[in-house]
């Protein structure tokens, strides 16, 4: 079944459009890049949270979500999720790990951003296995989340950090992808699972950045507060870390 | 003023120049894909150059409330190497992207026999991704290959309302008239094509199918000739809604014949407006100059 939320009224020319569109895919999954390549044209480009988020840069756009269910649309038609640990359960992992690397790689921007928001809906449908015996999906998903958290955009920073980065991305990638959030001036309600994840290492990083924003005369992002084990006022002395690193 | 620049080359140009670019007035652009100065050497270059065009600098206008779009095309210079020319087999999967609003700069260079062919062969493709085409005019011997160029137009069949030919004056805007195409004019502050000249030619032939662009590239350029142009119309006793015809509503015509031009306001931006100074937007992390 398909699990993504699309905002998308229905009845509207956009949620016929994408009821098509999915169906196209469960018969004929070379039609998911042209779908791709047609999304927002189709179903809009609004954000998803605008009272919030009126760019639709932290939760995502509903042509993001239209392309997050193309995506499920394209695993179901492909056999992921089926035979979990059977060798027909690898192929298809490995059948749908190949088209979403090659639509992510051949996408513009908000086409990459679909194909990570598609990922973080195949995480929560619970069709990536577990942590730690990473399935051909996992490792693409890795491969092209490290891609989209080189970028400079920061609507794909946040869409590689959602559920399915706060899942599968090491520690190391993911605590650099969330001070990225903050350094680009993205609300950290991006990241996913933020309280479970974030570690003292974060917490050092996090008010280090703070203490070169404020040498620099520069406001410290009220978010940073969620990353540091003490309360962090913009006055606070900028030795702090010295006092409170615990790595 | 509102205006649309249906030709400017983005990617060689600063943050300064869409600063300005927003503060005249200039909401929506047109980036038609061309040769880079430095010939490429690869296929590899070329993609690289297209996703550049439909990814960073699509976000990289958006940070200061410019629509980007762009044209894909293999260029009439680089068509004459064979190591580019095997980038044709790549443009048809880039005709179906979001804000690609037609196939271009296509046409002539120096008019050899493998321009031809690749010309022909994207004129093909505009008509499979029922795209328009911008096709550029030779810097030398102007006028044979604009005459050529209209030749090569009416043997594909594709409806001349479908085609802007690009970079014209006095001597060649009557024959792309005639045939029914929309004619292009690139403003420079020293070759080409002047603001004075332009208006000249509007008292001749009307605002009827006339496009104005500034052609910005890494060249001596002035990303602002589009608005120049509608001052010196203004000056020369055109009306307000002459100078909207030129500006905005005929690029906006011609491009939306792709069913792809995207023209309401980036979201925290008004419509007319500048932006408030001071407020920072989600993410505006190039407005803030920050690499992150
Ligand atoms: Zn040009």
């Amino acid at each position: 079944m398909n699990t993504v939320t699309t905002g998308i009224p229905a009845g509207t020319p956009g949620a016929v459009w994408l009821d098509e569109a999915l169906a196209g895919v469960a018969r004929d999954p070379d039609s998911v890049t042209r779908a791709f390549a047609f999304a927002a044209r189709r179903v809009g480009r609004a954000p998803l949270r605008p009272d919030t988020d009126p760019g639709g840069v932290v939760h995502g756009t509903v042509d993001d979500a239209a392309r997050a269910a193309l995506v499920v649309a394209l695993a179901d038609a492909v056999g992921v999720g089926m035979g979990m640990g059977t060798c027909v359960g690898a192929d298809a992992d490995k059948d749908c790990a190949d088209r979403l690397v090659l639509l992510y790689r051949q996408g513009d921007g908000a086409e990459r951003r679909g194909v990570l928001r598609g990922f973080d809906a195949l995480t929560e449908r619970g069709d990536l296995g577990p942590v730690g015996e990473p399935t051909a999906l996992v490792t693409a998903g890795l491969e092209l989340a490290a891609d989209a958290l080189r970028a400079n955009d920061p609507s794909l920073v946040a869409a590689a950090v959602g559920p399915f980065g706060a899942r599968h991305l090491d520690q190391h990638t993911w605590r650099h992808a969330i001070l990225k959030l903050v350094f680009q001036g993205v609300s950290l309600t991006a990241a996913s699972d933020l309280d479970r994840r974030a570690d003292d290492e974060l917490g050092r990083m996090a008010r280090d950045f703070a203490a070169e924003r404020r040498a620099a005369g520069r406001s410290v992002p009220a978010d940073l507060d969620r990353l540091t084990n003490t309360r962090l006022t913009n006055d606070q002395p900028t030795n702090d870390r010295l006092s409170s690193t615990k790595e | 003023m509102r205006i649309l620049d249906p030709h400017i080359h983005m990617t060689s140009r600063t943050t300064d120049d869409y600063e300005a670019l927003y503060a005249a007035g200039v909401r929506a652009v047109v980036e038609p894909a061309f040769w880079l100065g430095q010939p490429r050497t690869s296929v590899g270059s070329f993609t690289d150059y297209f996703d550049s065009l439909l990814g960073w600098e699509r976000f990289r206008a958006a940070q200061f409330g410019v629509r980007h779009h762009a044209t894909i095309a293999l260029n009439p210079k680089e068509a004459n190497d064979p190591r580019c020319r095997e980038v044709l087999a790549e443009i048809p999967r880039y005709l179906l992207k979001d804000g690609v609003v037609a196939v271009g700069e296509v046409g002539y260079d120096s008019m050899t026999p493998e321009e031809d062919e690749v010309f022909a062969a994207q004129l093909g493709m505009a008509e499979e991704a029922g795209l328009p085409v911008l096709v550029h005019t030779p810097h030398r011997d102007k006028l044979a290959g604009t005459r050529r160029t209209l030749d090569v137009v009416r043997e594909s069949g594709l409806a001349p309302e479908r085609v802007l030919v690009d970079h014209l004056n006095e001597t060649n805007v009557a024959l792309v008239r005639d045939a029914g195409a929309w004619a292009g004019f690139s403003i420079y502050p020293d070759t080409k094509m002047d603001e004075h000249r332009m208006v000249a030619l509007l008292q001749e032939y009307g605002t009827e199918r006339m496009i104005v662009n500034s052609a910005a590239d890494w060249g001596r350029s002035d990303p602002l000739k589009t608005v120049r142009t509608g001052e010196a119309m203004l000056a020369a006793g055109f009306s307000e809604d002459d100078v909207d015809q030129v500006l905005w509503r005929n690029p906006v015509a011609f491009y939306e014949q792709s069913g792809n031009l995207v023209l309401d306001p980036v979201p925290g931006f008004s419509a007319g407006e500048p932006p408030t100074p001071g407020v920072e937007f989600e993410g505006s992390s190039v407005l803030r100059g920050a690499r992150a």
